[in-house]
């Protein structure tokens, strides 16, 4: 062996070079709080509601369906929180993708299809709107999609009851059976798999002998899909590294190259798309819009980004964790009914949760961070 | 054709009826590095955004490697080899030191919407890099936060000279840096130099200046006050040029006025 390739390989078993275990490598990840939170509710309702049909094949599909509703716009709101901005509008833009889908298909005859473009072509500009409005006046997108929050619901409730005279739009249901796109949002996948496992009598069969869970609702696929595509953005692309750094130093990434303006209209228009996906599984599947569906939705939205790593200062956090934050709340939310705990405890449950997570995020930021 | 690498001739700059900087040239040969001193208010950091390409000067040309030039944006400054590394770096701390080092020009593989950041070669390079400068990155995946000051320095300006920087304009390199680090960036600074970049160092220390340059350009109240070479050029006289030198005089006669009539 040569001397060069000795002092070479001396180098690279550098004395300060302490050996990180894959443990610690894995302690500073973001997802990681979200990742044993849910290990953790999996532990205690498997304990506490082991043997009450939550875990059956019905009660699964159940409260995945709640975590993915969440799901698909907690992934947005994560992204667009790592990118530095917060998007209050999410839960307004829900009611207003409803009846965008809605009124056009009951009341003004265009085909379900139709609609459904429509409502996503109306996302993209009020997502357009949002971006453009914190980008140009520099306002902090707390109080701009605060109003926006407003003006949606608003709007959605006066032109509701102006074109239809009442608050809902019921009547989805036939239209959805014969169009060629709704069934992306509707339809549930691997039903065979459900059909076999009922004819082997492993899972819950109703009276006439089909599965009383029919299938995995489309939800679920969704909220997959989004979280692997966010993350494919966050770690592999150049715009997950804008991401990134937009909303860890937007003047240093700007003074660099970095296209900040662009990358944070383009969340801003990710979120309210991911609001127009949730109305569109929620609207086919309950066959009628309500004005005030998706209330709230956004700040459930940020508590899981937040359980699931992404900081409130914007530059760090994960799409996987935000998707085990939405987890972590589906499976709490459905689950707090097969317990003899009183309901209204969820929401306290939810506080604390959120508490815990941020100051784990805090010190979680410090470990990253901090000096030698 | 002359053998600067850039000039300023002349430049002037007026804020409304301010004069921020009148008549300052400058000239910057290959592997010179031109220290531009100053006290606080001399015009210095409007010099460097002229130069860089942030204002637009109100009088006087600039002439990049014999061609006379305007700048329109820090961009422009940038395509033409001029790269300024200020004093907050432009480094976000929470991110690693790769993602830092590539932020805005970052390396892909593949093709149309499959185009993926190439992380494998950006890490290596990186950590080549930075291992030429002597700095062990033992993680290229660790955060820019858990470096020290000297070693984001050096960050900074390895990043600048490895997306083609020939002019180099430093603000402040040394200025929060403890005497260990500040040596280590200037050692950096004169490699740099050595292998063919400009380098227009703004300071206000003349301990640090003084070892690295070549020439000094002492800035007064918008005004040059002349640019000297090293060999004409003592650390005293340097210090006693700096706006600080006569005013330090002026306070020791009047120290030592005050001192006589305490005794009286």
């Amino acid at each position: 062996m040569s001397t060069k390739s000795k002092s070479i390989q001396n180098k690279s078993k550098d004395e300060r070079l302490r050996k990180v275990s894959k443990l610690k490598v894995l302690l500073n990840r973001p997802e990681l709080g979200a990742l044993g939170g849910s290990i953790l509710v999996f532990i205690f309702f498997g304990i506490i509601a082991g043997d009450t049909g939550m875990f059956s094949a019905y009660g699964t599909i159940n409260f995945l369906e709640v975590s993915a509703n969440l799901g698909i716009i907690a992934v947005a709101a994560a992204l667009l929180m790592i990118g530095g901005e917060f998007d209050l509008s999410v839960g307004s833009m829900i009611g207003f993708a409803g009846i965008c889908i809605a009124i056009p298909a009951i009341y003004w005859g265009w085909p379900l299809w139709m609609s459904i473009l429509f409502a996503f072509s109306m996302a993209v500009l009020v997502g357009y709107a949002n971006g453009i409005l914190v980008v140009r006046t520099g306002l902090p997108s707390f109080i701009v999609t605060l109003a926006m929050l407003f003006i949606l619901r608003g709007a959605t409730l006066a032109i509701t009851r102006l074109i239809t005279g009442r608050t809902q739009v019921p009547g989805l249901r036939v239209l959805v059976e014969d169009d060629p796109i709704a069934w992306i949002f509707s339809a549930d996948a691997f039903q065979f798999i459900f059909t076999w496992l009922g004819s082997l009598g492993l899972i819950e069969l109703r009276q006439d002998g089909t599965p009383l869970a029919t299938g995995i609702p489309a939800s679920v696929i969704w909220w997959i899909a989004m979280t692997i595509f966010a993350t494919w953005l966050l770690m592999k692309t150049r715009y997950g590294n804008w991401i990134f750094a937009s909303g860890g130093d937007k003047l240093g990434a700007r003074n660099v190259g970095v296209p900040v303006g662009k990358v944070k209209i383009s969340l801003f228009i990710g979120t309210a798309v991911a609001a127009t996906i949730y109305a569109c599984v929620q609207v086919l599947d309950a066959g009628s819009a309500d004005t005030m569906r998706g209330f709230l939705k956004e700040l459930e939205a940020i508590v899981a980004a937040v359980v699931g790593g992404c900081l409130l200062t914007g530059g760090y956090g994960s799409a996987i964790g935000a998707a085990f934050g939405a987890l972590i709340f589906g499976t709490v939310s459905m689950g707090i009914y097969y317990t003899d705990v009183d309901t209204d405890w969820f929401k306290v449950f939810l506080g604390v949760m959120m508490l815990i997570a941020v100051i784990f995020n805090n010190y979680i930021r410090r470990r990253v961070t901090e000096n030698k | 054709m002359s053998d600067n690498l850039i000039e300023f001739n002349n430049i002037s700059k007026f804020f409304g009826s301010v004069i921020a900087l009148k008549d300052v040239t400058m000239h910057i040969k290959r592997g010179q590095i031109m220290c531009l001193l100053g006290d606080n208010g001399a015009g210095k950091s409007t010099l460097i955004k002229t130069l860089s390409g942030v204002h637009k000067p109100d009088e006087g040309e600039i002439i990049v490697e014999g061609k006379k030039t305007i700048f329109d944006s820090p961009r422009d400054a940038l395509d033409m080899g001029i790269a300024t590394v200020y004093q907050d770096l432009a480094l976000v701390s929470l991110m690693s030191v790769t993602r830092n080092f590539f932020m805005g020009r970052e390396p892909t593989k593949g093709f149309g919407p499959f185009k993926t950041f190439d992380i494998n070669r950006a890490n290596a390079i990186a950590s080549e890099r930075m291992g030429q400068i002597g700095i062990d990155v033992r993680d290229p995946s660790q955060a820019v936060g858990t470096m020290s000051g000297g070693e984001r320095q050096c960050l900074a300006i390895s990043r600048a000279i490895y997306f083609g920087a020939k002019v180099l304009i430093l603000d402040e390199p040394t200025s929060a840096l403890g005497v260990h680090q500040a040596s280590v960036v200037l050692k950096y600074i004169v490699k740099a130099a050595a292998s063919g970049l400009g380098v227009i160092l703004i300071t206000h220390n003349v301990h640090h200046a003084y070892p690295v340059g070549n020439s000094f350009t002492i800035l007064n109240r918008g005004k040059s006050m002349g640019t000297f070479d090293k060999k004409n050029l003592s650390r005293e006289k340097l210090l006693g040029m700096m706006a600080g030198g006569e005013e330090l005089d002026k306070l020791e006669v009047e120290l030592k006025e005050i001192d006589r009539i305490a005794k009286n």
